[in-house]
């Protein structure tokens, strides 16, 4: 599996940044290229964008910066531009349309940010955000995120694993599934905005699943912190699953007994599962899993099982029927 | 009550209302070709431009379907000139529409194609929609009509109806949460269905006696 361990930072000077290319691929085709031209221009303004070479992580410098102790995992692929990781969400809370997360999610307000985590839990607590970012030690993780829809991204996440937060409260025998909510308010999310799904937004992992090493709450991408349309200030990044188990903004963690039912599936159960494990085989209704497209690519790539991190989590789905389980 | 209609105005016989009904039915494409080309689709443009073109024909279509009971409204008779112009322009969007999707989406991966023209019911939805715009373009040049002859033509071409009618059933369909975009070509559909209903019919709708002639 094409995951490593290796600093960004000792990658050769010849790899270039995609933003750089982009805008200078922009500024070509704005100067007016030639009929000649145009095909070429389709092509490059369609897709394209992304370097060939893998980039560095460059910070953009618009919000706070982040420390990070390092990067623990990286896929070995180019990063997608922070301008499309911005600005191509899913955030109904903030409307249905993919850019409308970043048109209306300035409202959010995540600084201060309590979480509550509750439940089947000897030491239940509720966690100033800025009090975790102090004292839990941040990773850069370079994930893919695959989306329900069909398309991918690869993202420098920083974070820590979920498990170091549920060590804190010492779960119970009992606990076997872990239960997300994301912030549901009129002020910082007005209901107008809203796309017609029930809220507050509900998200679960089997308690394995969130144990697991690469399962991560993310506060920050691209070396700073999130973005309000990237879940700020503290987010759920579940690489392997698609990306609406990756839950935004979430204000509440309980542990229970039994298996939460998430938003999604409650929607369309037909449509979405609980486990909605990353899988080329299992297609949804509407379209086929078999392929994505990489936002800033040209054509479609073959999705890998597990989102590629099969090696990694098979083993927590041995006695699963996928295909049933979906 | 009887309304008072405006007079037709003279322009609208003039030589030059049809080409420029078809270039000004061509501007959402050369916009969306710009924004291509420029990046302004960014950051998915295949996408972007997939729903775009599945947009605008639905949206002429409904134009064209908006036509008649202009007339009727008006008593404007010259206004059904530009019913077929603006069908076959309709139809020139759906063929663009669907090569986006084949060609530049899918770039002609054809067990892609295969499942979803045999699994995915928007699709198939869409595909009998496109049949259908498909024939109609096909027997609208005036030699076939007259061959076909009025009546059969005419009752051919309802068919349109229940293009729309799909056309936003598969706009509905892949939207995922509630009705988006969609339910607004859903209502504006239906208003234009109940103007179509014969005369007596509407004026039953509406309550009321029907208007004078149309
Ligand atoms: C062979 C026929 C057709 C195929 C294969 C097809 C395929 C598609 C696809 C793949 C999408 C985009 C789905 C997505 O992005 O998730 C789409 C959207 C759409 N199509 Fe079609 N389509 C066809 C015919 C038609 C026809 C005849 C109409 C109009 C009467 C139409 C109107 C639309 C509309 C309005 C949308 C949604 C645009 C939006 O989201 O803003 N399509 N179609």
């Amino acid at each position: 599996m094409p995951v490593h361990r290796r600093s960004p930072w000792s990658l050769p000077d010849s790899e270039v940044t995609p933003p750089a290319l982009f805008r200078a691929r922009r500024r070509f085709l704005k100067a007016g290229a030639g009929s000649l031209a145009l095909s070429a221009g389709l092509a490059s303004g369609l897709g394209g964008w992304v370097g060939a070479a893998r980039a560095a992580v460059e910070r953009p410098g618009k919000l706070a910066p982040l420390e990070v102790t390092g990067t623990t995992h990286r896929v070995d692929e180019a990063l997608t531009d922070y301008e499309a990781v911005t600005t191509y969400n899913n955030f109904y809370e903030f409307g249905a349309g993919k850019e409308d997360p970043a048109e209306n999610a300035h409202t959010l307000k995540p600084r201060p940010w309590t979480l509550s985590v509750d439940g089947l839990v000897a030491r239940p607590r509720t966690f100033d955000v800025a009090d975790l970012l102090a004292t839990q030690p941040l990773e850069e993780r370079i994930y893919r995120l695959r989306c329900v829809e069909a398309w991918s991204m690869v993202i420098p996440w920083i974070g820590f694993p979920l498990a170091a937060l549920l060590d804190r409260v010492e779960p119970l025998g009992s606990a076997r599934y872990v239960r997300f909510e994301s912030l549901i308010d009129d002020e910082r999310m007005p209901p107008r905005n809203r796309a017609p799904i029930s809220y507050p937004y509900v998200e679960g992992l089997r308690l394995d699943e969130a144990r697991h090493d690469l399962t991560l709450l993310a506060v920050g991408l691209y070396g700073e912190v999130l973005p309000n349309q990237s879940g700020a200030p503290i987010r759920l990044v579940v690489p392997w699953k698609y990306g609406f188990k990756s839950i935004k903004s979430v204000v509440r963690i309980s542990l229970v007994e039994d298996r939460p039912l998430n938003t999604w599936q409650a929607l369309q159960p037909s449509e979405y599962g609980f486990y909605a494990n990353v899988n080329p085989e299992v297609d949804h209704p509407r379209w086929s899993q078999a392929r994505e497209r990489r936002i800033g690519e040209f054509f479609r790539r073959e999705t890998l099982m597990f989102n590629g991190y099969g090696e990694a989590v098979a083993d927590l789905y041995r006695d699963l029927d996928l295909t049933k389980w979906y | 009550m009887v309304l008072k209609r405006p007079p037709e105005p003279k322009w609208l016989g003039a030589r030059w209302v049809p080409p420029a009904t078809v270039a000004l039915c061509l501007v959402p494409l050369a916009v969306l070709i710009g924004q291509a080309l420029t990046g302004a689709l960014f950051p998915n443009p295949i996408e972007a431009l997939v729903r775009g073109l599945g947009d605008w024909t639905l949206r002429l279509l409904l134009l064209t379907l908006a036509i008649t009971p202009a007339r009727r409204l008006t008593g404007w008779t010259r206004l059904v000139r530009l019913r077929r112009t603006i069908g076959l322009i309709t139809f020139a969007y759906a063929v663009l529409h669907v090569l986006a999707y084949v060609g530049l989406d899918q770039a002609f991966h054809l067990p892609t194609l295969w499942a979803d023209i045999t699994k995915r019911a928007f699709i198939i939805l869409g595909m009998v929609s496109f049949a259908i715009l498909a024939v109609l373009a096909a027997t609208s040049p005036k030699a076939v009509v007259r061959r076909l002859g009025g009546r059969r033509w005419r009752r051919l071409h309802r068919l349109i109806y229940p293009a729309a009618i799909l056309g936003v059933i598969h706009h509905a369909m892949m939207v995922r949460a509630g009705w988006g975009t969609a339910g607004e070509h859903a209502v504006i559909l239906a208003l234009l269905l109940v103007l179509r209903l014969p005369k007596p019919r509407l004026a039953g709708v509406f309550g009321g006696r029907g208007g004078a002639e149309g």
